[in-house]
This record gives C-alpha cells, sequence and structure tokens, in this order.
C-alpha cells in the first residue's frame, strides 16, 4: 500500500484518519471474487444471450442455491472462529426426518399431505430444534471438552445420518403437506420471488447484521483472531463457541425444513456434499480457514460462483464435469490469494 | 497513611510440579506507583495473572480497598477496576485499533455497536499517548509495528477510569521518544489516584518513576521497599542474588533452585 493517508494539520501535527473506502475494498477479498462472479455473469450472458440473462434462470439459480446459502451463512461464523463443521448436511438431513415424522404422526392414518398449517408450524419447530440440538452438541464438545472441530464434526456427520436413517428404516419419508410444498416450496410473492428465496434471503440478512454490527458478531472475529486475548479481554470464549455452534446447527435445521419443502421428500442421500460445497462457499467468498477474517457477502457471492458456473455451462453446452473443475480451480485460487495477502502483511 | 488499594498477603501459584509463587505479599498503593523487577523467570508476569484473574492462586489473600475478593476472570477483575497491559499483549491481530480497544466492552447496545463513538475514544486516546505514526484507527493491528502495537496496548488499558493499572515490561518495544511518553503517562496515571504496577528491566526508568520497589528473586518476594531508600546497586544486587545487605533473604540461599 502506497497511499499515505495521514496528513499534517495546519499545527503541523498528524491527524489520525479514516482509511477511505477505495482502500478498504481494494484490499478486501471479497472485492475480487465479487469481481470474478460478475465477469461470468457477464461471459455467459454473451454466451447465450437469449437463454442466460432472463428471469427464468435467475428463478431457478436462485432457488437451487437457497439451501445451499443458509448452510453457507452459518458454516461462515463457524469458519471465522477459526473451526469448521462438516456435520451441517447431515444435520440438515436428519432436521427434516424428525421433522416429517412429527408431521406424519399427528395426521391421520399417518399421512401429513393433506396437514394443516397447525401441523406444519410443529414441524418447523421440531426441524429448528433438531438442528440445534446436534448444532449444541457439537459446540459443547468443541468448546467445553476441547475436542477438535474437525474431529467433532466428523462424528456427528456419521451419526446425525444414522440416527436419521434409523428414524425410518434408512428410506426417505415422501408425505411432506402439499400445502408447504405450495408456499414454501414452489410459492412466489411480490410478483414472481420463490418464497424459498425470499425466507433465505432474510435469514442472510439477519446474520449479516449479527455478524457485523453486533457485539456478538465482534466477538466471533476476536475468538477467530485470537482466543486467548479474547478470554481476557473478559469474553466468555466457552460460551460463545458453543453459541456458533449452536447457531449452525440451528440454521442447518432451517435448511432441513426447507429442503423438505422443496422436494417434497427427506432425501437421505442427497446431501452427502452440502458441507464441502458450504466450506467451499465460504472460503471463496474470502472467509480465512485460519479464522478471524470474513463477510456474510463473501458467502453469497461464494454460493453463486459454483451455481453461475453450472448453470452457465448447461446453457452453453459444456459438459458438467467441467463445473466441478472450474469451481475447484476458483477455491484454490481464492485460498492462494488469501495466503498472499497474509504474507504481504506479515511483511509489513 | 493511606491503605493499599490491592493487597496480595501469602499468595501461592503452581504450575503442575513447578512451583511459581511461594507465599508473595505484595501492595499496590493508590497514586503511586510500585515497580515490580526480578530477573527472567522470577514470576512477575505470573503474579499479575494472578491479580488479573488469568490464574488463579492456589492460596492466598487477595484484598481490594481492604475487603477480601475473588478475581476467577478477567471480568472479575475489570469490574473492580483493574486494568492490564499483558508482557505478550493479547491483542486480536484482525481486528482493527478500535475493535481491539474496546474488545469485550464495546458501546452501543448488544445488538447495534457505537462505532462512531468508540472510534472517537480510541483517537483521543491514542492522541493523548502522542501516536503520530499510525495512519487510521481502522488499521488491523496485524499491519502495526511492535511498538505501535504495545501503544495500542497501553492505550486499550488506560482507555477506562480504573483504579489499579498493572503494566508488564510495557516499553520494551518502544523507542526513545514513546518509552517517554509512556514514562511520563505512568506517573500521569499515579498522579490522578491510580495505583500503578510498573514491571520494567531497565533500573533508570525503575528508578525514575517508582516510589515504591518489590523485589522478586525465584517466586519469592524479597523486598518492598520505598525507592529514595535503596540504591540502584542494592536492587540489581536484591534481583540477581535475592540479598542485599540487611535487605532480602535473611540467609544465602543454597546453590541448589
Ligand atoms: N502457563 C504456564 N505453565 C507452566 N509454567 C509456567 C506458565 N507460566 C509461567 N510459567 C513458569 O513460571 C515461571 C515464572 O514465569 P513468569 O512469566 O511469571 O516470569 P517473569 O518474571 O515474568 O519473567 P520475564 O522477565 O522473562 O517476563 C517460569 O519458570 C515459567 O516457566
Ligand atoms: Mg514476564
Amino acid at each position: 500500500m502506497t497511499t499515505d493517508e495521514s496528513t499534517v494539520d495546519t499545527n503541523g501535527v498528524h491527524t489520525i484518519e479514516r482509511q477511505s473506502l477505495r482502500t478498504r475494498l481494494l484490499t478486501a477479498n471479497t472485492f475480487w471474487i465479487g469481481l470474478v462472479l460478475l465477469g461470468l455473469v457477464i461471459v455467459f450472458s454473451v454466451l447465450a444471450p437469449d437463454a442466460f440473462p432472463t428471469v427464468f434462470t435467475a428463478q431457478t439459480l436462485l432457488i437451487e442455491t437457497a439451501v445451499l446459502l443458509v448452510l453457507a451463512v452459518g458454516m461462515t461464523f463457524v469458519i471465522i472462529t477459526g473451526g469448521i463443521d462438516l456435520s451441517v448436511g447431515s444435520v440438515l438431513i436428519f432436521a427434516g426426518m424428525v421433522s416429517a415424522k412429527t408431521m406424519e404422526a399427528m395426521s391421520p392414518n399417518g399421512n401429513a399431505l393433506n396437514a394443516g398449517w397447525d401441523v406444519i408450524l410443529v414441524g418447523l419447530v421440531v426441524a429448528i430444534a433438531g438442528g440445534t440440538a446436534w448444532g449444541f452438541l457439537n459446540g459443547f464438545l468443541i468448546a467445553v471438552a476441547k475436542i477438535p472441530p474437525l474431529i467433532v464434526t466428523l462424528g456427528t456427520l456419521g451419526a446425525a445420518l444414522g440416527a436419521a436413517s434409523l428414524i425410518n428404516n434408512g428410506s426417505d419419508i415422501r408425505t411432506v403437506p402439499t400445502e408447504l410444498r405450495n408456499t414454501l416450496g414452489y410459492g412466489t410473492s411480490f410478483g414472481g420471488i420463490p418464497n424459498l428465496v425470499l425466507v433465505a434471503v432474510v435469514i442472510t440478512a439477519v446474520a449479516a447484521w449479527l455478524l457485523h454490527t453486533t457485539r456478538f458478531g465482534r466477538h466471533t472475529y476476536a475468538v477467530g483472531s485470537n482466543a486467548e486475548a479474547a478470554r481476557r479481554s473478559g469474553i466468555g470464549v466457552t460460551r460463545h463457541l458453543t453459541l456458533v455452534y449452536l447457531l449452525t446447527g440451528l440454521l442447518a435445521g432451517v435448511a432441513g425444513f426447507m429442503s423438505l419443502a422443496y422436494y417434497g421428500s427427506t432425501t437421505i442421500s442427497a446431501h452427502a456434499t452440502d458441507n464441502l460445497n458450504a466450506i467451499a462457499a465460504v472460503v471463496m467468498g474470502g472467509t480465512s480457514l485460519f479464522g478471524g477474517i470474513g463477510s456474510v457477502l463473501g458467502t453469497v457471492i461464494g454460493v453463486f460462483i459454483p451455481a453461475v458456473l453450472k448453470k452457465g455451462f448447461n446453457i452453453v453446452g459444456v459438459q458438467d464435469f467441467w463445473q466441478m473443475i472450474a469451481v475447484g480451480a476458483v477455491l484454490i485460487a481464492a485460498v492462494w490469494f488469501d495466503q498472499q495477502r497474509r504474507r504481504a502483511r506479515n511483511r509489513l | 497513611m493511606s491503605e493499599p488499594i490491592l493487597r496480595l498477603t501469602g499468595v501461592n501459584k503452581s504450575f503442575g510440579p513447578v512451583h511459581v509463587l511461594h507465599d508473595v505479599d505484595f501492595a499496590v498503593w493508590p497514586g503511586e506507583v510500585t515497580a515490580l523487577v526480578g530477573d527472567n523467570g522470577a514470576g512477575k508476569s505470573t503474579l499479575v495473572k494472578s491479580v488479573a484473574g488469568i490464574h488463579t492462586a492456589d492460596s492466598g489473600l487477595i484484598e481490594f480497598r481492604g475487603k477480601p475478593v475473588t478475581v476467577h476472570s478477567p471480568r472479575d477483575a475489570a469490574d473492580l477496576g483493574i486494568e492490564v497491559v499483558y508482557q505478550d499483549l493479547a491483542l486480536a491481530d484482525n481486528l482493527d485499533i478500535v475493535q481491539n480497544m474496546f474488545l469485550g466492552r464495546e458501546r452501543g447496545t448488544p445488538w447495534l455497536l457505537d462505532e462512531a463513538s468508540m472510534e472517537q475514544a480510541a483517537r483521543e486516546t491514542l492522541a493523548s499517548l502522542s501516536v503520530r505514526t499510525v495512519k487510521s484507527v481502522r488499521t488491523p493491528v496485524s499491519a502495526l509495528s511492535g511498538g505501535q502495537r504495545q501503544t495500542v496496548a497501553i492505550a486499550k488499558a488506560v482507555l477506562w477510569d480504573s483504579n489499579v493499572v498493572l503494566l508488564d515490561e510495557p516499553t520494551a518495544a518502544l523507542g526513545v521518544a514513546q518509552t517517554r511518553q509512556v514514562l511520563d503517562l505512568v506517573r500521569r496515571l499515579a498522579e490522578q489516584g491510580i495505583g500503578v504496577v510498573l514491571i520494567s528491566h531497565n533500573m533508570a526508568d525503575v528508578f525514575e518513576v517508582a516510589d515504591r520497589i518489590a523485589v522478586l528473586y525465584l517466586g519469592r518476594m524479597v523486598a518492598e521497599v520505598p525507592t529514595d531508600e535503596v540504591t540502584h546497586s542494592q536492587v540489581v544486587e536484591l534481583i540477581t542474588a535475592g540479598r542485599s545487605g540487611d535487605l532480602g533473604l535473611a540467609r544465602p540461599e543454597s546453590a541448589a533452585i
């Protein structure tokens, strides 16, 4: 950085100035990865002007990313604390499973297809409670028992999936209330915005506010940056870490309910890579795996890069497999950028 | 004669088999600077951390304004108005200067922090420490030099209305002018009636600002004397040998450590 922003006032005294918006933008990883996303959108729009930049493409793109976005938003908090949560996909399935099972149990003949809102709301509460319970277990084992997050969540990854499978003998539940599917799953509001997307947007906005303007958010960065410093500053690090994993579990529970509404099934076998997709999105968005750095906006961008690549390649007629290669390359490049930035900073 | 604002009596602290503090008595007086000196590994930082709630003493009594208190967490210490500048600074690298200074005690509501007010206060505190080289209070601490980081740690401790300020080698990384600033600040804090503890290996600094000198030798408090009753060489002797004439340990220690 060569721009010198300290100025000398009339008395010859240096005053400490605000960092300019430009400086902050250019040093933020989010800015560059945002440009990458914008570039992708422009390229595909030019290559397929009739098919890519359309309302329909935008709608499907948004719907298909809504569930992953909710998972990735939770993952952002965890990774900023310097942790990881591999269990989110399994917790999502577990939450959907207990929710569907509860709604079945509350309906005549165990068929929840015609269930009303009373049953659906209970299903929502159960999904959230189920996700939160796994999140709390993760948090407790990591923060209180001090077992490494990778190990704990690798364990609960398997355990939550196993528990979910036990509930219905390993098969999916497909009697999801039609009312739920028609509203949250396929309904739209405000002239065409899918409800599923609205829910994801609201959750993302609330999470961004939580992370960037509240004390909870500030302490999340502090714990990831230097847990000992946080402790000495009077922050309850154990409690905070527990809450962060609990929050991620809660969001996985919500995602499970959204997935139920969208697919009309508990989709046991469809979420094996959700955890890695969420982690990839978060990291691509400029959140550092070392902790202490990250943003919700970055995660939003990180979720859309693979989605846009996939949709774009489909429309342009490139084989799907190229998307996997491209996403892998972007991911590695993003982390490489992050490391370069750290090195440059440490040289200061 | 006023009473000490903080008094430790018979404090012991071990880390596993390592007995670091032996029956330490130590007092901090309001409006005075007490220098805490001793060789590397004597237990100075451990003593400070026991007061700060980082470590809990195994036994012994801590009294604040004459009343026994328990300091089990940094929060407890902060509630008593005890502020600490740690030897390792304990700053969060990824957070900026303002965020570090107010960490754990942010202004505003829990749901909406008052950034403008914190930024203003941080600027003023830094200005009072004559920090001129920091470009912006929104610079992440990782981008600061060692001395600048140390100044931020000091600013973080003096930001509050405190009763006791403990500074663990606050000038170790500072240049001549900055050291001057910190020593002046130490005096200023004492003049405000705060009890100040300064840990330093620099005898010139100690003799310049301290009202009394406490010497730790291998985890034992061997002397606690007014500065004007001892000489440089006596203090050095106390630090290195644990005794000097009538001061310090009664008998020469055996060579075994
Ligand atoms: N957390 C800990 N675990 C184990 N031993 C420790 C711990 N902290 C300090 N010690 C030991 O306690 C002794 C005193 O350490 P302390 O840091 O208090 O010394 P000091 O007087 O501050 O020294 P210096 O002048 O080098 O800072 C040392 O022998 C050290 O190894
Ligand atoms: Mg020390």
